[in-house]
């Protein structure tokens, strides 16, 4: 039952990830990489690590995917081209990319052998377990990348954010004078 | 057949009975409320007081033809309602309906899904609600639709932060993850809603953002956008939309009971067996015939949101207050108070 059950989702993970790079219409794209974050929750599930599945589906599926989702409906992007989606010193660049990752993974088995992969235990993957090891053994490494997190915010909003008194006036005006300029358009209309 | 199995099967079977039932129902309890207070007398032709209302609806939405628009992504639009109703029956599973049920020797925890994750699974699974309504809006191909998905997406994302933390908040005293443990600490201790109510009705607000009800339901918003991400659906799809959203409401308001009112449990009240599982069933309807008859009353009183309001209590009042919540209650925990 168990081993139906992996099938049938990592056979799901890997097609629907194929769709994620090869669909041309971006919704369908993003949709896809819904069913994978989905299907890979599932095998962290039978993993024996449902925390991990339940965060995967509430943090990535659930909010940062619905954002992808959110930016493409409000730009209205339409399906990708043949002319730009098709890039031919792409594939000059990628296939050596791809030479070189393969050496690479390659080099590391040559050197040190197949990995002696131990089994996740019971007590590394429950919530106590990690949640000790992340407070206690990684506490510098998780403030930093908490740090990091919040100046690419930061970041994001000083960018995304037009300066209120621009020279040229592009600036949102404030609230009221909006408002009243909304209401002396109406009073013009015949 | 596994043992197991068989009553798991039956658990779901007595939770999809209550939950499915829910839509109709509250199709004529909402149409009579409302006519209520708007005073006037609401659909009373069919059946006595109008009962059989829900009943010619159905039997409308099934004989009314089903159009596609030529313009829409028709795998994407016929996909919509059938993402909308997957989520609705899936999160109830996590919800306790009784105390442990003791059958031919064998225990029965009387929640469909017992598993550690318990609150997370809920959070998750209700997450994905989202993407029927986006994919409803987008798939339409028509403006109103998919500005009511825009909205969708934005306002869920952005409620579903003060929804989170108010729910963490009710795990730190209990510490698991289960809502069977949360209702036995509610047996032991005062309804979490009285220590909590900050908390409470932060998870009050954001639930109705999180269901699409008014005040705040701008994806629909009849009066901007004819009926927003549903606009051109007809018959049953329309029907199964309507059906999720009651299911997603009835979900949530069983989520609260359970979190903030004692779940099934009542104070004083220690029953075992079939009787006490009864009991526990009955009582948790109750409370969720009071949680929608809330919802219904909220929606005919309240006017709509404007869409810039609908943002700045979201990420600026009701995820601080959720942040407070969460600290003070962290603080009262690690104090011994609660």
């Amino acid at each position: 039952m168990e081993t139906f059950i992996f099938l049938i989702f990592a056979a799901l993970a890997v097609v629907s990830s194929l769709v994620v790079v090869m669909h041309r219409s971006p919704v369908y794209a993003t949709m896809s990489l819904v069913v994978t974050l989905f299907s890979v929750a599932v095998l962290f599930v039978l993993l024996g690590a449902p925390f991990l599945g339940a965060l995967q589906i509430l943090i990535y599926a659930g909010a940062i995917v619905v954002l992808f989702l959110f930016v493409i409906m409000l730009l209205n992007l339409q399906k990708e081209g043949e002319a730009a989606g098709r890039w031919r010193g792409q594939l000059w660049v990628a296939i050596p990319g791809a030479l070189i990752f393969i050496g690479m993974v390659g080099l590391v088995f040559w050197r040190q052998g197949a990995p002696d992969l131990q089994p996740l235990t019971p007590d590394l993957v429950s919530l106590k377990g990690l949640a000790t090891a992340l407070f206690t053994d990684y506490l510098l490494p998780f403030e930093i990348v908490g740090l990091l997190l919040l100046v690419a915010v930061i970041g994001a909003t000083v960018a995304a954010r037009r300066a209120p008194d621009a020279a040229d006036g592009s600036g949102p005006l404030p609230r009221e004078d909006f408002v009243a300029e909304e209401t002396a358009r109406k009073e013009a209309r015949p | 057949m596994n043992p197991a199995l068989v009553a798991t099967l039956l658990k779901y079977a007595v939770m999809f009975g209550v939950f499915i039932n829910v839509a109709p129902i509250m199709n004529w309890v909402e149409r009579r409320a409302c006519a209520y207070i708007q005073d006037r007398p609401g659909p009373n032709r069919v059946g006595p007081l109008g009962l059989f209302q829900p009943l010619a609806d159905a039997a409308k939405f099934m004989f009314k033809e089903d159009v596609t628009p030529a313009a829409a992504d028709k795998l994407l639009y016929l996909m919509a309602p059938v993402l909308a109703l997957l989520p609705a029956f899936t999160t109830f599973v996590i919800i306790p309906f009784g105390p442990d049920l003791t059958v031919g020797g064998r225990t029965i925890p009387l929640v469909v899904a017992p598993v550690d994750t318990g609150v997370l699974l809920f959070l998750a699974l209700s997450s994905l609600a989202v993407y029927s309504l986006v994919l409803a809006g987008y798939a339409s191909n028509n403006k109103f639709s998919l500005l009511g998905g825009i909205r969708a997406s934005a306002q869920l994302i952005s409620y579903e932060l003060a929804l989170t933390l108010s729910v963490l908040a009710v795990l730190l005293p209990v510490n698991s993850f289960r809502l069977a443990d949360i209702v036995a600490y509610q047996q032991t201790h005062v309804w979490n809603f009285i220590p909590q109510i900050l908390g409470f009705f932060v998870f009050l607000v954001a639930s109705f953002a999180e269901t699409n009800r008014l005040p705040f339901d701008l994806p629909e918003a009849e009066s901007e956008l004819i009926a927003g991400f549903h606009t051109e659906y007809s018959a049953m799809r329309f029907a199964a939309f309507f059906q999720a959203e009651y299911t997603n409401m009835a979900a949530l308001a069983a989520l609260g009971v359970t979190l903030f009112f004692g779940g099934w449990s009542l104070p004083g009240v220690h029953l075992g067996g079939w009787l006490g599982a009864i009991v526990g069933l009955v009582t948790l309807i109750a409370k969720l015939c009071v949680c929608m008859a809330v919802f219904v009353w909220v929606r005919w009183t309240f006017p709509r949101f404007r869409y810039d309001q609908l943002m700045r209590l979201g990420w600026k009042v009701l995820l601080p207050l959720s942040i407070l919540n969460l600290i003070l209650v962290a603080a009262m925990t690690l104090a011994g108070w609660l």
